[in-house]
């Protein structure tokens, strides 16, 4: 591995704006990449909440409703305290909407980024391009940041508008039913600012250092799957309203969650080298 | 003012590699590399599969690391200096390297801004020229993934000079060419030589490094067999003045060997032609006079100049015979044809002893 350069001090930000806008206007190019994305959100954001949150405000199927209604006794006491409206309906919209369909917002970007980070690196080396990145003036860091950036944006942008859809669908069907727009809510603002974007930036920092030492796309992914698990656990968490029960949950995990993404970060970078780029170091 | 001595002193190498080694798990790529690139010079990398020469181009930019030895580019260690180093390297690779899903300007533009250029009017002004002094200029708003092989590896010498690089590298530029591409590529890499450029070119492809090395070093296993001007090479590996006769008549030249100044006589596999060995240049008219009062009917007089192919296998045949002390019949790869058999007997092989076999074979002047 070239040794020259430094720390994070002689990084050149706007090199690392370079590797990740070319990374993203190779996404944009490619319609096979962006329409299923399109899809997934629009599935998971739009059409199912649209359809389950209709039938139960508006419809009112009594059996369904009371079936639900029943299964929210199950959750955790706190998680039940914070279930709001006044009738079946609003109480299961409710719980359907916070508790239920607002978890897939995790499970998108992590899908999408890891689909993306598990062929960034060693695309290049499949693809015969690591071998001009090798000979450009970028450094190795750089190169790493601005694919992380790169695989990030496009997951973690897709979910926030993807969420933004979500949250006006969900206040307008919902909102009459529990006295007003209420999402979303105390909780769901931490998840999503202050908890969700440094697992996505560890999860990634892993994936990247598997897409650079794995000999191909195909391995990566598979691997990358492994790696999703913790993000999962914190969808399933949410879902069950076991992870925020308390207001200081959230921003405690999320502090824990920025500073190991720090140090996941600081050891990935090392992982990409100009012998790997090749595709020529020990190993790949 | 500068002393006189300090005005004649040879300008350093652009490239310097001195005992290079580089070994990929159990095998060595590069196996004590010595390598000197002069300034605006073009040196051609000429061996087999598996020689090193992309180990060593990639050596030269720093994009690896030696295990031993030194590496030396514009005076620079490119392991600790490698920006700066790649900097004023312009390189193209054995596959061009371009990114398929965008189109031709968005390759160059790219390059142009990872380069350190930026961005607007005056880099695409930019893009476009070199673009069109590779005459890509009206597929630039084309996806890259749609281009010919020629079109993507004229795409990809316009971005090796975008950057107004001082040493270009290229990697076999020619591969997957058909003539006429490879002819213009070669054609285009010459002209940036005139331009007072250095270049390192990379191939296996002899007839394509005949008439464009100003430099060639001959590799094999990692290391450098020869390295010299074609002229001198001649000198050194050529075995003299050769003048190849065919009579009309068979037998007629039976006489040849009493004339003077004829060293040896050869037999060709045409029992009707000679291969003649003579003692200078000079003497080839007066060889073609005493035929023609002899009362040969000549058909053909014609002095054999070697080829870069005829030296390259003289070299490589040399080097096999120096390695095992004579025994080796023959060299390790490649089927030898009829025209490399010609080149072996003139070179003196099988079993040639020459005292020079053991001697280094590198001339770094």
């Amino acid at each position: 591995m070239s040794s020259d350069g430094g720390g994070w001090r002689d990084l050149d930000r706007r090199r690392i704006a370079i590797v990740a806008r070319c990374d993203l206007r190779q996404l944009l190019e490619d319609k096979g990449f962006w329409l299923p994305m399109v899809f997934l959100g629009g599935i998971f954001f739009v059409l199912i909440p649209t359809v389950l949150l209709l039938t139960i405000t508006r419809i009112g199927n009594v059996d369904a409703v009371s079936q639900i209604s029943d299964t929210l006794k199950v959750l955790p006491q706190a998680a039940q305290d914070q279930i709001r409206g006044g009738t079946d309906e609003g109480r299961t919209a409710y719980a359907l909407a916070v508790f239920l369909l607002a978890p897939v917002a995790i499970v998108v970007p992590l899908t999408i980024s890891t689909a993306i980070g598990a062929s960034t690196i060693v695309g290049e080396r499949e693809r015969g391009t690591g071998e001009f990145l090798a000979h450009s003036p970028a450094h190795e860091r750089e190169i790493y940041l601005g694919k992380l950036l790169a695989s990030l944006l496009p997951g973690y942008g897709t979910t926030l508008v993807g969420f933004g859809i979500y949250s006006i669908i969900v206040n307008v069907f919902v909102g009459p039913e529990v006295g007003g727009w209420f999402f979303p809510t105390r909780q769901w603002w931490v998840l999503m600012l202050w908890v969700v974007p440094p697992f996505l930036a560890l999860t990634l920092s892993i994936v990247l250092r598997l897409s650079a030492r794995v000999k191909s796309t195909a391995a990566a992914q598979q691997a990358a799957g492994l790696v999703t698990l913790p993000m999962i656990g914190i969808a399933y968490s949410q879902s069950t309203g076991a992870l925020f029960g308390a207001d200081w949950s959230g921003f405690a995990l999320g502090a824990v969650a920025w500073v190991v993404a720090a140090i996941g970060l600081t050891r990935g970078m090392r992982a990409v080298s100009r012998a790997r780029l090749l595709g020529v170091a020990d190993g790949v | 003012m500068p002393p006189p001595a300090a005005e004649a002193a040879p300008a350093a190498p652009v490239v310097d590699l001195v005992g290079v080694c580089r070994r990929f798990g159990q095998v060595d790529a590069l196996a004590g590399l010595d390598l000197q690139v002069p300034a605006n010079r073009i040196t051609v990398l000429l061996g087999p599969n598996g020689a090193g020469k992309t180990t060593a181009i990639r050596m030269i930019t720093g994009a690896l690391d030696p295990n031993e030895g030194t590496v030396r580019t514009f005076g620079l260690d490119p392991s600790r200096r490698g920006e700066e180093v790649r900097r004023r390297c312009g390189v193209v690779s054995a596959k061009p390297a371009l990114y398929d899903r965008l189109d031709g300007h968005a390759n160059l533009s790219y390059a142009a801004e990872l380069y350190g250029l930026g961005r607007g009017d005056h880099i695409d002004e930019r893009i476009h020229a070199a673009a069109a002094r590779f005459g890509i200029e009206h597929a630039l708003d084309q996806r890259v993934g749609g281009y010919s092989t020629g079109m993507k590896t004229r795409l990809a010498l316009a971005r090796s000079i975008l950057h107004e690089p001082d040493l270009l590298l290229f990697d076999e530029p020619t591969s997957g060419l058909d003539p006429e591409s490879s002819h213009a590529v070669l054609e285009m890499i010459r002209e940036m030589a005139d331009d007072g450029r250095t270049v390192v070119m990379c191939t296996h492809l002899l007839l394509e490094a005949e008439g464009l090395a100003d430099r060639v070093v001959v590799m094999e296993n990692g290391r450098h067999l020869v390295a010299g001007t074609p002229d001198d090479l001649t000198r050194r590996f050529w075995p003299g003045t050769v003048l190849l006769v065919e009579s009309v008549i068979e037998g007629a030249l039976a006489g040849a060997g009493t004339i003077p100044g004829v060293t040896t006589v050869e037999p060709d596999t045409d029992p009707r032609r000679l291969r003649l060995h003579l003692d200078g240049d000079a003497r080839i008219p007066e060889v073609i006079e005493a035929l023609v009062q002899s009362g040969v009917r000549l058909r053909r007089a014609e002095p054999i100049e070697p080829s870069l192919e005829d030296l390259y296998f003289a070299v490589r045949t040399k080097s096999s015979i120096a390695e095992d002390g004579g025994r080796r019949l023959m060299p390790t790869e490649a089927p030898m044809t009829d025209r490399h058999q010609q080149v072996a007997a003139l070179t003196g092989w099988p079993g040639a002893t020459e005292t020079d076999h053991n001697q280094p074979q590198d001339d770094h002047a």
